[in-house]
Protein backbone atom coordinates (compact mmCIF):
# COMPACT_ATOMS: atom_id res chain seq x y z
CA UNK A 1 0.00 0.00 0.00
CA UNK A 2 1.17 3.71 -1.14
CA UNK A 3 2.06 6.01 1.34
CA UNK A 4 0.34 9.57 1.00
CA UNK A 5 3.10 12.16 0.83
CA UNK A 6 1.30 14.07 2.87
CA UNK A 7 1.66 11.44 5.69
CA UNK A 8 5.29 11.32 5.13
CA UNK A 9 5.75 15.06 5.71
CA UNK A 10 3.87 14.73 9.08
CA UNK A 11 7.00 12.02 9.82
CA UNK A 12 9.88 14.07 8.68
CA UNK A 13 9.08 17.13 10.50
CA UNK A 14 9.17 15.77 14.26
CA UNK A 15 12.32 13.43 13.50
CA UNK A 16 14.13 16.40 12.49
CA UNK A 17 12.64 18.67 14.84
CA UNK A 18 13.97 16.23 17.75
CA UNK A 19 17.38 16.46 16.15
CA UNK A 20 17.74 19.96 16.13
CA UNK A 21 16.68 20.08 19.54
CA UNK A 22 19.08 17.22 20.99
CA UNK A 23 22.16 19.70 18.49
CA UNK A 24 21.10 22.08 20.63
CA UNK A 25 21.14 20.60 24.20
CA UNK A 26 24.36 19.15 23.65
CA UNK A 27 25.90 22.47 22.63
CA UNK A 28 24.30 24.31 25.64
CA UNK A 29 25.40 21.18 28.15
CA UNK A 30 29.07 21.42 26.92
CA UNK A 31 29.45 25.60 26.38
CA UNK A 32 27.64 25.18 30.75
CA UNK A 33 30.32 22.56 31.95
CA UNK A 34 33.09 24.81 30.98
CA UNK A 35 32.17 27.26 33.15
CA UNK A 36 31.60 25.77 36.04
CA UNK A 37 33.11 25.98 39.39
CA UNK A 38 32.20 22.92 41.04
CA UNK A 39 33.76 20.81 39.22
CA UNK A 40 34.83 17.14 40.27
CA UNK A 41 38.08 17.19 41.79
CA UNK A 42 40.33 14.54 42.78
CA UNK A 43 38.01 12.72 45.61
CA UNK A 44 39.33 13.65 49.75
CA UNK A 45 40.94 10.77 51.09
CA UNK A 46 39.86 11.40 54.43
CA UNK A 47 37.76 8.87 55.56
CA UNK A 48 38.74 6.25 52.74
CA UNK A 49 40.16 3.07 53.87
CA UNK A 50 42.90 1.81 51.22
CA UNK A 51 43.51 -1.40 52.77
CA UNK A 52 47.50 -3.08 53.56
CA UNK A 53 48.20 -4.76 56.55
CA UNK A 54 51.85 -4.08 55.89
CA UNK A 55 51.54 -0.38 55.88
CA UNK A 56 49.23 -0.51 59.02
CA UNK A 57 51.02 -2.62 61.30
CA UNK A 58 54.35 -0.71 60.31
CA UNK A 59 52.85 2.48 61.31
CA UNK A 60 51.38 1.11 64.12
CA UNK A 61 54.51 0.45 66.03
CA UNK A 62 55.21 4.35 65.51
CA UNK A 63 51.76 4.60 67.47
CA UNK A 64 52.23 1.97 69.84
CA UNK A 65 55.18 3.43 71.65
CA UNK A 66 53.90 6.62 71.67
CA UNK A 67 50.71 5.78 73.36
CA UNK A 68 52.71 3.08 75.89
CA UNK A 69 54.70 6.44 76.66
CA UNK A 70 54.30 7.77 79.97
CA UNK A 71 53.00 10.90 78.80
CA UNK A 72 50.36 9.03 77.33
CA UNK A 73 49.71 5.84 79.00
CA UNK A 74 50.03 7.46 82.41
CA UNK A 75 46.42 8.69 82.05
CA UNK A 76 45.41 5.37 80.84
CA UNK A 77 46.07 3.59 83.99
CA UNK A 78 45.03 -0.20 83.88
CA UNK A 79 43.32 0.54 87.94
CA UNK A 80 41.28 3.65 89.15
CA UNK A 81 44.36 5.84 90.09
CA UNK A 82 46.26 7.55 87.59
CA UNK A 83 50.31 6.96 86.85
CA UNK A 84 52.68 9.57 87.58
CA UNK A 85 56.69 10.37 86.44
CA UNK A 86 58.63 8.87 83.32
CA UNK A 87 58.73 5.61 85.60
CA UNK A 88 54.97 5.60 85.62
CA UNK A 89 54.24 4.92 89.31
CA UNK A 90 50.95 5.71 90.92
CA UNK A 91 49.78 8.91 91.75
CA UNK A 92 51.30 10.77 95.27
CA UNK A 93 48.37 10.94 97.19
CA UNK A 94 46.66 8.03 95.31
CA UNK A 95 43.80 10.03 93.50
CA UNK A 96 40.95 7.89 92.27
CA UNK A 97 38.92 8.22 88.67
CA UNK A 98 35.37 8.85 89.80
CA UNK A 99 32.38 8.00 87.76
CA UNK A 100 33.16 10.98 85.38
CA UNK A 101 37.19 10.81 85.31
CA UNK A 102 37.37 13.68 87.20
CA UNK A 103 38.39 12.68 90.66
CA UNK A 104 36.74 12.62 93.71
CA UNK A 105 34.91 14.01 96.73
CA UNK A 106 38.02 16.99 97.76
CA UNK A 107 40.20 15.05 95.61
CA UNK A 108 39.41 16.55 91.92
CA UNK A 109 41.66 16.44 89.48
CA UNK A 110 41.57 20.21 88.78
CA UNK A 111 41.79 20.69 92.54
CA UNK A 112 45.21 21.03 92.19
CA UNK A 113 45.80 20.53 88.09
CA UNK A 114 45.02 24.22 86.60
CA UNK A 115 44.50 25.13 83.21
CA UNK A 116 48.03 25.32 82.44
CA UNK A 117 51.55 23.81 83.06
CA UNK A 118 52.52 25.37 86.71
CA UNK A 119 56.27 26.81 86.22
CA UNK A 120 58.84 24.62 88.03
CA UNK A 121 60.38 21.14 87.73
CA UNK A 122 57.97 18.56 88.60
CA UNK A 123 54.89 21.07 89.52
CA UNK A 124 51.34 20.03 88.64
CA UNK A 125 51.20 19.86 84.73
CA UNK A 126 47.92 21.58 83.76
CA UNK A 127 45.01 21.43 81.06
CA UNK A 128 41.73 23.16 81.29
CA UNK A 129 40.23 19.20 80.52
CA UNK A 130 42.18 17.31 82.91
CA UNK A 131 40.66 14.31 83.39
CA UNK A 132 41.15 10.00 82.95
CA UNK A 133 39.13 8.09 80.95
CA UNK A 134 35.26 7.88 82.73
CA UNK A 135 34.98 4.71 84.67
CA UNK A 136 32.52 3.23 82.52
CA UNK A 137 35.07 3.40 79.33
CA UNK A 138 38.43 3.13 81.23
CA UNK A 139 40.43 3.15 77.75
CA UNK A 140 43.57 1.45 79.53
CA UNK A 141 46.71 1.30 77.97
CA UNK A 142 48.85 0.13 80.90
CA UNK A 143 49.95 -3.57 80.14
CA UNK A 144 48.36 -3.36 76.84
CA UNK A 145 50.22 -5.65 74.18
CA UNK A 146 50.32 -3.74 70.32
CA UNK A 147 47.79 -6.16 69.16
CA UNK A 148 45.50 -6.19 72.43
CA UNK A 149 45.46 -2.06 72.06
CA UNK A 150 45.21 -1.98 68.25
CA UNK A 151 42.05 -4.13 68.45
CA UNK A 152 40.62 -1.70 71.54
CA UNK A 153 41.52 1.60 70.03
CA UNK A 154 39.12 0.74 66.89
CA UNK A 155 36.51 -0.78 69.02
CA UNK A 156 33.38 1.50 69.48
CA UNK A 157 32.75 0.31 72.72
CA UNK A 158 35.51 0.63 73.88
CA UNK A 159 36.95 4.04 72.29
CA UNK A 160 33.75 6.11 73.30
CA UNK A 161 31.71 5.03 70.40
CA UNK A 162 34.66 7.19 67.75
CA UNK A 163 34.17 5.99 63.98
CA UNK A 164 37.91 6.29 61.69
CA UNK A 165 36.88 10.08 61.39
CA UNK A 166 36.22 10.97 65.12
CA UNK A 167 39.51 8.99 66.27
CA UNK A 168 41.81 11.21 63.22
CA UNK A 169 40.51 14.05 64.81
CA UNK A 170 40.97 12.68 68.51
CA UNK A 171 44.91 13.30 67.62
CA UNK A 172 44.54 16.92 67.94
CA UNK A 173 42.40 16.72 71.06
CA UNK A 174 43.44 18.83 73.79
CA UNK A 175 44.63 16.72 76.08
CA UNK A 176 46.71 14.72 73.71
CA UNK A 177 48.69 17.82 72.66
CA UNK A 178 49.51 18.17 75.95
CA UNK A 179 51.50 15.39 76.39
CA UNK A 180 53.44 17.29 74.12
CA UNK A 181 54.03 20.26 76.67
CA UNK A 182 54.22 17.85 80.04
CA UNK A 183 56.12 20.67 81.74
CA UNK A 184 59.66 20.47 83.36
CA UNK A 185 60.88 17.59 84.61
CA UNK A 186 59.26 14.87 82.30
CA UNK A 187 60.35 13.55 79.32
CA UNK A 188 58.62 13.83 75.97
CA UNK A 189 57.13 11.02 73.88
CA UNK A 190 58.94 9.13 71.57
CA UNK A 191 58.14 10.62 68.41
CA UNK A 192 57.09 14.64 67.25
CA UNK A 193 53.08 14.98 67.39
CA UNK A 194 53.33 15.31 63.51
CA UNK A 195 55.27 12.36 63.21
CA UNK A 196 52.30 10.28 65.84
CA UNK A 197 49.53 12.22 63.92
CA UNK A 198 51.09 10.50 60.46
CA UNK A 199 51.40 7.07 61.96
CA UNK A 200 48.09 7.53 63.63
CA UNK A 201 46.13 8.36 59.99
CA UNK A 202 48.01 6.20 58.39
CA UNK A 203 47.38 3.24 60.57
CA UNK A 204 43.40 3.84 60.47
CA UNK A 205 43.17 4.95 56.74
CA UNK A 206 45.23 1.28 55.74
CA UNK A 207 42.90 -0.83 57.42
CA UNK A 208 43.53 0.10 61.55
CA UNK A 209 45.59 -3.65 61.46
CA UNK A 210 46.33 -5.28 64.95
CA UNK A 211 49.96 -6.46 64.81
CA UNK A 212 50.13 -10.15 65.61
CA UNK A 213 50.92 -9.69 69.14
CA UNK B 1 40.49 42.90 96.07
CA UNK B 2 43.08 43.85 93.85
CA UNK B 3 46.09 41.39 93.21
CA UNK B 4 48.26 40.42 90.30
CA UNK B 5 46.34 37.79 88.51
CA UNK B 6 49.63 35.93 88.58
CA UNK B 7 49.79 35.70 92.13
CA UNK B 8 49.26 32.64 93.67
CA UNK B 9 45.91 32.56 95.87
CA UNK B 10 46.90 31.54 99.15
CA UNK B 11 49.34 34.91 99.13
CA UNK B 12 46.34 36.89 98.33
CA UNK B 13 44.28 35.68 100.90
CA UNK B 14 46.91 35.42 103.86
CA UNK B 15 48.73 38.85 102.94
CA UNK B 16 46.45 40.73 101.15
CA UNK B 17 43.44 39.98 102.99
CA UNK B 18 44.93 39.15 105.97
CA UNK B 19 43.32 36.02 106.70
CA UNK B 20 45.76 33.86 108.59
CA UNK B 21 43.48 30.37 108.79
CA UNK B 22 44.65 29.15 105.42
CA UNK B 23 48.37 27.64 105.61
CA UNK B 24 51.40 27.67 103.20
CA UNK B 25 52.46 23.70 104.20
CA UNK B 26 54.35 22.40 100.52
CA UNK B 27 54.11 25.02 97.70
CA UNK B 28 53.52 22.16 95.04
CA UNK B 29 50.11 20.57 95.51
CA UNK B 30 51.36 18.02 97.51
CA UNK B 31 50.21 18.29 101.40
CA UNK B 32 46.90 20.24 101.56
CA UNK B 33 47.51 22.73 104.13
CA UNK B 34 46.47 25.60 101.98
CA UNK B 35 43.05 23.95 100.57
CA UNK B 36 40.46 26.66 100.51
CA UNK B 37 36.73 26.16 98.64
CA UNK B 38 36.98 27.60 95.14
CA UNK B 39 32.97 27.96 94.46
CA UNK B 40 32.66 24.77 96.34
CA UNK B 41 35.88 22.76 95.33
CA UNK B 42 38.29 22.12 97.53
CA UNK B 43 41.11 23.56 95.49
CA UNK B 44 44.63 23.96 96.93
CA UNK B 45 45.23 27.99 97.16
CA UNK B 46 49.47 27.47 97.05
CA UNK B 47 49.22 26.53 92.89
CA UNK B 48 45.76 28.00 92.13
CA UNK B 49 46.62 31.41 90.36
CA UNK B 50 44.99 34.43 91.33
CA UNK B 51 43.38 35.11 87.87
CA UNK B 52 41.40 31.38 88.19
CA UNK B 53 39.36 33.05 91.60
CA UNK B 54 38.35 36.19 89.88
CA UNK B 55 34.87 36.65 89.86
CA UNK B 56 34.04 33.28 92.27
CA UNK B 57 33.14 32.59 95.56
CA UNK B 58 36.35 32.12 97.59
CA UNK B 59 35.70 30.56 100.84
CA UNK B 60 38.45 30.06 103.42
CA UNK B 61 37.91 28.40 106.89
CA UNK B 62 37.42 31.65 108.48
CA UNK B 63 34.21 31.45 106.55
CA UNK B 64 33.26 28.07 106.57
CA UNK B 65 30.67 28.91 109.37
CA UNK B 66 30.60 32.66 111.09
CA UNK B 67 30.87 30.98 115.10
CA UNK B 68 32.67 27.35 113.97
CA UNK B 69 29.47 25.62 114.20
CA UNK B 70 30.07 23.75 111.17
CA UNK B 71 29.31 19.76 111.92
CA UNK B 72 33.06 19.47 111.18
CA UNK B 73 34.31 22.07 113.19
CA UNK B 74 32.02 21.35 116.00
CA UNK B 75 33.60 17.14 115.31
CA UNK B 76 37.07 18.34 115.49
CA UNK B 77 36.71 19.53 118.40
CA UNK B 78 34.33 17.64 119.72
CA UNK B 79 37.24 14.40 119.12
CA UNK B 80 40.19 17.32 119.95
CA UNK B 81 41.77 16.36 116.37
CA UNK B 82 44.55 18.36 116.13
CA UNK B 83 47.94 17.69 117.81
CA UNK B 84 50.21 20.96 116.01
CA UNK B 85 46.96 21.63 114.26
CA UNK B 86 49.45 23.45 111.34
CA UNK B 87 47.35 21.09 108.37
CA UNK B 88 43.56 21.07 110.16
CA UNK B 89 41.94 23.88 108.08
CA UNK B 90 43.51 22.27 104.64
CA UNK B 91 41.44 19.09 106.65
CA UNK B 92 38.24 20.69 107.77
CA UNK B 93 38.01 22.32 104.57
CA UNK B 94 38.16 19.25 102.47
CA UNK B 95 36.34 16.93 104.47
CA UNK B 96 33.47 19.77 104.39
CA UNK B 97 33.35 18.98 100.45
CA UNK B 98 33.60 15.22 101.26
CA UNK B 99 30.47 15.51 103.36
CA UNK B 100 28.57 17.97 100.96
CA UNK B 101 28.47 15.46 98.65
CA UNK B 102 28.54 12.27 100.45
CA UNK B 103 26.76 12.67 103.64
CA UNK B 104 27.26 9.29 104.97
CA UNK B 105 30.86 8.70 103.38
CA UNK B 106 32.23 4.96 104.60
CA UNK B 107 36.20 4.73 105.56
CA UNK B 108 37.20 3.93 101.92
CA UNK B 109 34.46 7.03 101.29
CA UNK B 110 36.88 9.46 103.82
CA UNK B 111 40.31 7.57 102.75
CA UNK B 112 39.88 8.48 99.03
CA UNK B 113 38.86 12.11 100.05
CA UNK B 114 41.20 12.92 102.64
CA UNK B 115 44.17 10.98 100.94
CA UNK B 116 45.56 14.44 99.72
CA UNK B 117 45.84 16.23 102.86
CA UNK B 118 49.32 15.28 105.27
CA UNK B 119 49.53 15.27 109.07
CA UNK B 120 52.76 14.69 110.04
CA UNK B 121 51.38 14.36 113.74
CA UNK B 122 49.22 11.55 112.11
CA UNK B 123 46.11 12.54 113.62
CA UNK B 124 44.14 10.05 110.41
CA UNK B 125 42.01 7.78 113.12
CA UNK B 126 41.01 10.76 114.96
CA UNK B 127 40.41 12.78 111.21
CA UNK B 128 38.29 9.65 110.16
CA UNK B 129 36.40 9.38 113.62
CA UNK B 130 35.74 13.11 113.57
CA UNK B 131 34.13 12.80 110.05
CA UNK B 132 32.18 9.98 111.28
CA UNK B 133 31.00 12.21 114.01
CA UNK B 134 30.36 15.53 111.39
CA UNK B 135 28.36 13.13 109.15
CA UNK B 136 25.65 12.27 112.48
CA UNK B 137 25.81 15.75 113.66
CA UNK B 138 25.04 16.92 109.87
CA UNK B 139 21.99 14.45 109.86
CA UNK B 140 20.84 15.38 113.36
CA UNK B 141 20.78 19.12 112.55
CA UNK B 142 20.09 18.92 109.01
CA UNK B 143 23.11 21.58 107.81
CA UNK B 144 25.39 20.77 105.32
CA UNK B 145 28.58 22.21 104.29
Amino acid sequence: MKQKPENGMKLFVPKKAATVLSIFIFIVAVGTSAFRNDAPVKQMEFNTINRDSLVSVQAFETVYKTLMSPRCMNCHPAGDVPLQGDDSHLHAMGPKRGLDGKGVYAMKCSNCHQETNIAGLHMPPGNPEWHLPPAAMKMVFQGKSAHELAKQLVDKKQNGNKDIKKLIEHADDGLVLAGWNPGEGRTLPPVTHAEFKKAWITWLQSGAYAPKK
Amino acid sequence: MEADPQMPLLWAIRDLVGLKGTKYGCGVAQCGACVVHLDGEAVRSCVTKVSRAAGKKVVTIEGLSETNSHPVQKAWQDIDVPQCGYCHSGQIMSAAVLLREKPNPTDQDIDDAMAGNICRCGTYLRIREAIHTAAELQKKTGTKG
